[in-house]
Parts: C-alpha cells; sequence; structure tokens
C-alpha cells in the first residue's frame, strides 16, 4: 500500500468533514447572510474535490468541471446578495 | 517525485479547507465568517489546485489550472465584498466583541453614494 | 496620469475586436486544440472558437471597455510580477494568523469595522486594492466610495485612528498598486 493509496481518501474524508461544518451552518445559521456564506464556501469546497479527482484520475478535462463550478456559483452568491439587499435582480 | 510534491501541496489546501470551515462554525457574526472562511478555504483551494497541477504536469492541466486559479481569486473576493455589503446593508449587525464600526457611524450621518466596484 | 475610465470615448469597432481576441484567446487555452494523440492543431475546434468569439463580439461589446489598453506597459508588468510574490506572502501569512486565532481555545479577536483614506484615483487602483484587501485574511472591504474612503472589517483592529489603521491594512500595497496601475 503505497503513500499515495493511503493519503487520498484521508483528504477526501478531510473534505467531507469541511462539507458537514458548511451543512450545520447553512442548517442553523441565525442570518441569511450567514447561509449565503455557507453556501458559497461549500461551492469553493467542491472545486478542490474536483481538484483531487483530476490528480488522481489524470483526466485534464475534470478541470473543466471546476472551472465552469466556481463560475456558476460565483454568479449564484452575487444573486442572493442582491436578493439580500432587496434589489430587483435585473439591476 | 512530481506526485509527493503535489500530494503534500493538496493536503496543505485540505487542511486549510478544514481550518476555514472550524473558523466558520465557531466565529460570533457574518463578517468575522465571511472573514476566516472564505479567505482560508479560497487559499486552500489554490493550493489543492497547484497540487494537482503540479502531480500531472501536462501542458493542457496547467493551463486549464492556472485559468481556474484565476478566476477562483477574481470570484471569491467580488462574492466576498458583495457578501458583507449586502450584509450590513440589510442590517445584520455586528457581534458584541466588536470595537468599532465606521460604516455605521457615516451611514446614519449621509446616505453612502452607490458604486458599483465589478 | 489622472483620466478617469468614463472620459474615454471609445469607438464599438474597436471594442468588437478586443472583446474577439480576448474570447478567441480564452477559449484556445481552455479547449487546448492540440491533438493528444499525434500533436497536430485540430483546425475544426479552432474554427469553432472563432465563430463562437465572432458571435460573442457581434452581440455584447457594451460589457468591455479599452481603457485598460494603458496596461500593456513593461514597466507595469514588472511590477506585477514583484506584486504577486508580495501579496502571496501576506496571504500566507495572514491566513496562519487567522488559523491560531480561529484554533485558540478564547478566541482572541477584535472584530471592528475602520475608515481608511486612499491616495489612489483611478478606478482600476481602487478595486483592485480592495480586492486585495479582501484575498488577505484578516481584512474585508465592505465599501469603497468615489473619494477614496474604503470601510475595512478588520478580524484584529490594532488601532481605531485612521492613520495606524492604514499603517497595518493599506500602505503596504498601495505602492505597488501605484506603480502597476497609475
Amino acid at each position: 500500500m503505497t503513500t499515495t493509496q493511503f493519503l487520498v481518501p484521508v483528504l477526501i474524508v478531510g473534505l467531507l468533514i469541511c462539507c458537514a461544518m458548511c451543512l450545520y451552518r447553512i442548517a442553523n445559521g441565525p442570518t441569511a447572510a450567514d447561509r449565503m456564506v455557507a453556501i458559497d464556501i461549500l461551492g469553493t469546497v467542491v472545486v478542490g474535490f474536483v481538484a483531487i479527482i483530476t490528480a488522481v484520475t489524470g483526466k485534464a478535462y475534470l478541470l473543466d468541471v471546476a472551472l465552469v463550478w466556481a463560475l456558476v456559483s460565483f454568479a449564484g452568491t452575487l444573486a442572493l446578495a442582491k436578493y439580500l439587499v432587496g434589489k430587483r435582480l435585473n439591476e | 517525485m512530481n506526485e509527493n510534491i503535489g500530494l503534500v501541496l493538496i493536503t496543505i489546501g485540505v487542511l486549510f479547507d478544514l481550518l476555514g470551515c472550524v473558523g466558520l462554525v465557531r466565529l460570533p457574526d457574518v463578517y468575522n465568517r465571511i472573514q476566516a472562511s472564505t479567505k482560508c478555504v479560497v487559499l486552500g483551494t489554490t493550493l489543492s489546485l497547484l497540487g494537482a497541477m503540479i502531480w500531472l504536469g501536462t501542458a493542457a492541466v496547467f493551463v486549464k489550472g492556472l485559468l481556474c486559479i484565476l478566476f477562483l481569486l477574481i470570484t471569491s473576493s467580488t462574492a466576498a465584498h458583495a457578501l458583507a455589503r449586502a450584509a450590513h446593508r440589510s442590517g445584520v449587525p455586528l457581534a458584541k466583541e466588536s470595537v468599532v464600526d465606521r460604516y455605521e457611524e457615516d451611514m446614519q450621518d449621509s446616505e453612502i453614494s452607490e458604486e458599483a466596484t465589478l | 496620469m489622472n483620466h478617469s475610465d468614463s472620459s474615454f470615448k471609445q469607438k464599438p469597432l474597436i471594442e468588437r475586436l478586443v472583446l474577439f481576441a480576448i474570447a478567441l484567446v480564452f477559449w484556445l487555452l481552455l479547449v487546448w486544440p492540440v491533438s493528444p494523440i499525434d500533436g497536430r492543431w485540430m483546425v475544426g475546434d479552432i474554427g469553432v472558437g472563432v465563430l463562437v468569439a465572432a458571435f460573442v463580439a457581434l452581440v455584447m461589446h457594451e460589457i468591455i471597455r479599452v481603457g485598460f489598453i494603458r496596461l500593456v506597459n513593461p514597466r507595469s508588468w514588472f511590477w506585477l510580477f514583484i506584486y504577486a510574490f508580495v501579496f502571496f506572502y501576506y496571504v500566507i501569512k495572514g491566513g496562519l494568523d487567522v488559523s491560531y486565532r480561529v484554533l485558540h481555545p478564547r478566541m482572541p479577536i477584535r472584530p471592528g469595522i475602520v475608515k481608511i483614506k486612499s491616495v489612489l484615483q483611478s478606478d482600476t487602483g481602487k478595486s483592485a486594492l480592495a480586492n486585495s484587501i479582501t484575498l488577505t485574511p484578516g481584512t474585508l472591504t465592505i465599501d469603497v466610495t468615489e473619494d477614496g474612503w474604503f470601510y475595512v472589517h478588520w478580524l484584529n483592529v490594532l488601532s481605531t485612528d485612521e492613520e495606524e489603521a492604514a499603517k497595518h491594512v493599506l500602505r503596504r500595497f498601495e505602492w505597488f498598486i501605484q506603480r502597476i496601475f497609475e
């Protein structure tokens, strides 16, 4: 059993713990802004997942998934921020 | 050899991710949570992407990884800024440990002019 | 060098050409049209990229400003290169500091929003400075006014005085950004 075979599952479990903490904050954040922050961070953690999967499988095209995920999560966060201030979304 | 360097970088990145999420759970108010979590998690994810780039080491992975890091840095800072501003404008108070809030004082004095910072 | 970006009168054709070039370069980087088998260029992929970039440039030319063309200047690139390392150093340092404060059982934080005056004039410089402050762990820009006041949320307020706070938060980046963007 090489170091890689041992370490990669440990790293995946670490990222899953991150997701669990984000979900805790989403479930009982006191305000809506707390939940939005947690959702934003969940998106970034998923990009980390994709990076690990890319490294293990060696498929370069998986990084496209990370790129698109980062952009879509950014757009969603901006829309939620506008919604929180009470602006209309087409501004 | 490349694989080992990549693994070390990815491990450091995951550690930073974990620290950021601990901050997300422990810190008292929205602004502090944005502080700790967004920055630490983005740093960790950037290190993970760098690790993946060094691990594989081909040109396609390198270019895509660099683009991904660039987008992550730009979008995360803009998103954190927008979230903090929206939270303050919608009236989320600072934690009771806070020492000063100049923004609130100035907002009460005069309405601060709208400016798109994108 | 103190012309604001809005005073630039620009023709749509130049905007469209610049946007076309940016979109095409981005497409080529993303698709990477080199065949993995024999290393030849894949003409079909490049053709599709040209079509899509032309379409984007035709439809939405108003999302771009030509004002940043003056960034193409070797001295700026040199300072940008130096600044990347300085910035990375501060990001790592701030990340370790924030980690220490989060993991400490009593959490020694002193949060607060301070107000800081910047000497930067141009919109580009101010937004670059705001992004730099936001990306450094421990400080977070909340708002920027027209006349250069920055409202910064600070995880560990060392001083509420404007000059002292500026020395800790802002001056370390301002010097570089002034040389890059102005």
